[in-house]
């Protein structure tokens, strides 16, 4: 967001330009360090999921007969090893960094749109049509979401588009409860209050005070459901439901793993290990926006 | 407290309901029939065995027809495995599902609390730092990680423990996959244990209590731990859930013919009679311990009963 230019005021000397809500949020988020270390790994992983794919010393699929089950080295640059299958893990791993990230980050926007939605419309409407969608939320919390997805999958098949569509169709829901909450509370603030009170239209106070205020816990819950996603793929990878052959991911790459723990343990241990800094990363993202977002509820 | 219990279990009846119809209703989007792969069948078989499964009929009717059935107790036969019921695949499956399920959920519960009553007694001491950077790691690291590395250490290294299968639930058979399922709830509830804590000992009534001259420990147990379980327990209901998920991963890694293996089975499968029994079975599962914890919570907070 860009700042606004100072203006002077009578005597020459210029007033402090205004500050946004969202550049004192980006500040807060600056100072944490946990949360800006954390946001330079996703990023390297991210650019590394791009390029080492397109630039790397191995392909993906390349099969080398000669070189099965090689544990980490720099001969050959085999930097991660090889597979059961003589395939080079530095390459797999970064492509299963594509396919997990992406779908970490596709699930949660189809969670997004849908929980935003109904959240608002049932923030909006209140009273019984309200009511009775957040009871509805309530009854599909009753069953967990992995056993949903999987119906969803077996229902539907399971390509790559249906598999994110499927997480996202189910993980709305706590995203529905967030919007609506939020919206409920907000409505009734002093604020929006006097807004009404100075006459400001219905789309203003909307636009200004509304939005802004349910978008901060919005990004919040989004960036921690992001590793949630991530999770929920690698369990679907895991047990054969999730993505297939010749793509991997990293939950198909520790499913494969688990299978060569005796005599190849860095297979299953360098795909956990991304698994999980990356899971690390995305809390303590979340952590740090939502200090910065929301500073008297630290 | 009688109409509180009486409120959530009137809720509960609904839940169950359309968590019935909801799976149903999916299941039926489904594109092909149960006997698509079949191949040079007679017509009049494919005839009868569709009209011996009611195939034919209405969506509601078959919905009525499972409705009154399930009623009875009986959830049909399997679509695979034609000598056996889904009421037979359940009962197979669910004393090892729930058997592994509890324990988990008890050993969470008692260690989660202890590491966490200790940490926060203790704060900012190493003892402290220890357990929180291992309940830190326990959350995040996933249970397909922790359990094969269990397996790794425990099973093929020191071969102290069996490294799959059920064997009547012998007790060595449980100890890896009750492990596993429990690290991330000891660490998720030793967490939450500590936040609390650290809250509850500031308290003004902590304060009193310690300066009327009561005796330390009375006061953690009667004054702190109070306020201390009211998170712990709202904190059950979304551990009975991951609880139940971890346990569909855990009975594939180590080979136990629990329900969660049974439900991906026929998942893939798409033997959606069992898919459905298992679901309802584990809704009814979620929805009674939720009762149960709400029931707790109503006990431990005089507030929320009024509401």
């Amino acid at each position: 967001m860009k700042s606004s230019p100072a203006v002077a005021t009578e005597n020459g000397s210029p007033l402090p330009a205004g500050r946004s809500l969202w550049q004192d949020a980006a500040d807060r988020f600056r100072a944490n360090r946990a949360a800006m270390i954390s946001a330079g790994i996703i990023f390297v992983i991210i650019i590394l999921a791009i390029v080492v794919p397109i630039w790397g010393p191995h392909s993906l699929e390349e099969v080398y007969w000669d070189r099965m089950l090689i544990a980490p080295s720099l001969e050959n640059h085999h930097w991660f090893g090889t597979d059961v299958n003589g395939r080079d893990m530095f390459a797999r791993v970064f492509y299963g960094a594509r396919i997990s990230l992406t779908i970490g980050v596709l699930t949660t926007l189809v969670a997004l749109t849908i929980g935003v939605l109904y959240g608002a419309v049932a923030g909006y409407f209140g009273g019984r049509i309200g009511t009775i969608m957040m009871r509805l939320v309530d009854i599909i919390y009753a069953v967990p979401a992995l056993f949903l997805i999987i119906i969803l999958i077996s229902v539907f098949g399971n390509n790559f588009i249906l598999v994110f569509v499927s997480i996202g169709a189910v993980e709305w829901l706590t995203m529905a409860r967030i919007v609506r909450g939020q919206t409920l509370a907000i409505r009734e603030k002093d604020y929006v209050e006097a807004a009404h009170a100075l006459g400001l239209p219905q789309t203003t106070i909307l636009v200004r005070y509304i939005i802004p205020n349910v978008l901060g816990p919005v990004i919040v819950y989004a960036t921690l459901l992001i590793p949630i996603n991530i999770l929920v793929e690698s369990y679907l990878s895991f047990l054969g439901l999730g993505v297939q052959e010749p793509y991997t991911s990293w939950g198909r790459l520790i499913s494969q793993g688990t299978k060569e723990i005796e005599t190849g343990l860095w297979l299953l241990l360098i795909p956990a290990v991304f698994l999980t800094v990356t899971m690390f990363c995305f809390n303590f993202i979340g952590d740090g926006l939502r200090d910065a977002l929301d500073p008297k509820d630290r | 407290m009688f109409a509180y219990i009486l409120r959530r279990l009137v809720f509960a009846v609904p839940t169950i309901f359309v968590i019935i119809l909801l799976t149903f209703v999916l299941m039926h989007m489904a594109p092909g029939g149960p006997f698509d792969d079949l191949q040079d069948i007679d017509p009049a078989v494919l005839a009868n065995l569709r009209a011996a499964y009611h195939l034919d009929d209405t969506v509601w009717q078959q919905f009525w027809t499972y409705l009154s059935g399930l009623l009875q107790g009986d959830m049909g036969p399997s679509l695979i495995y034609r000598e056996l019921t889904v009421n037979q695949i359940i009962a197979t499956g669910l004393p090892v599902s729930v058997t592994i399920g509890l324990s988990a959920m008890a050993i969470g519960l008692s260690v989660g609390l202890l590491c966490g009553i200790v940490a926060a007694l203790r704060q900012n001491s190493l003892l402290d730092y220890a357990v929180m950077a291992a309940a830190m790691t326990g959350v995040a690291v996933p249970t397909f990680v922790t359990a094969p590395l269990l397996i790794l250490v425990f099973g093929l290294t020191l071969a102290w423990l069996p490294i799959s299968g059920w064997n009547g639930g012998q007790i060595q058979h449980l100890i890896l996959p009750v492990t596993a399922l429990a690290i991330p709830k000891v660490a998720a509830i030793a967490r939450i244990t500590r936040g609390a804590m650290l809250e509850a000992i500031n308290m003004d009534y902590v304060r009193t209590a310690r300066a009327k001259g009561m005796r330390e420990r009375k006061v953690i147990t009667r004054h702190v731990m109070r306020p201390v379980l009211i998170p712990v327990v709202s904190y059950l209901g979304p551990a009975i859930a991951t609880v139940m998920t971890g346990s569909v991963i855990i009975e594939n890694i180590f080979g136990l013919p629990g329900l969660g293996r049974a439900f991906v089975e026929s998942a893939i499968n798409r033997d959606y009679p069992v898919v459905m029994g298992i679901v309802i079975v584990y809704a009814i599962f979620i929805v009674l311990l939720n009762l149960f914890a709400d029931i707790l919570y109503g006990f431990l907070d005089p507030r929320i009963r009024q509401k």
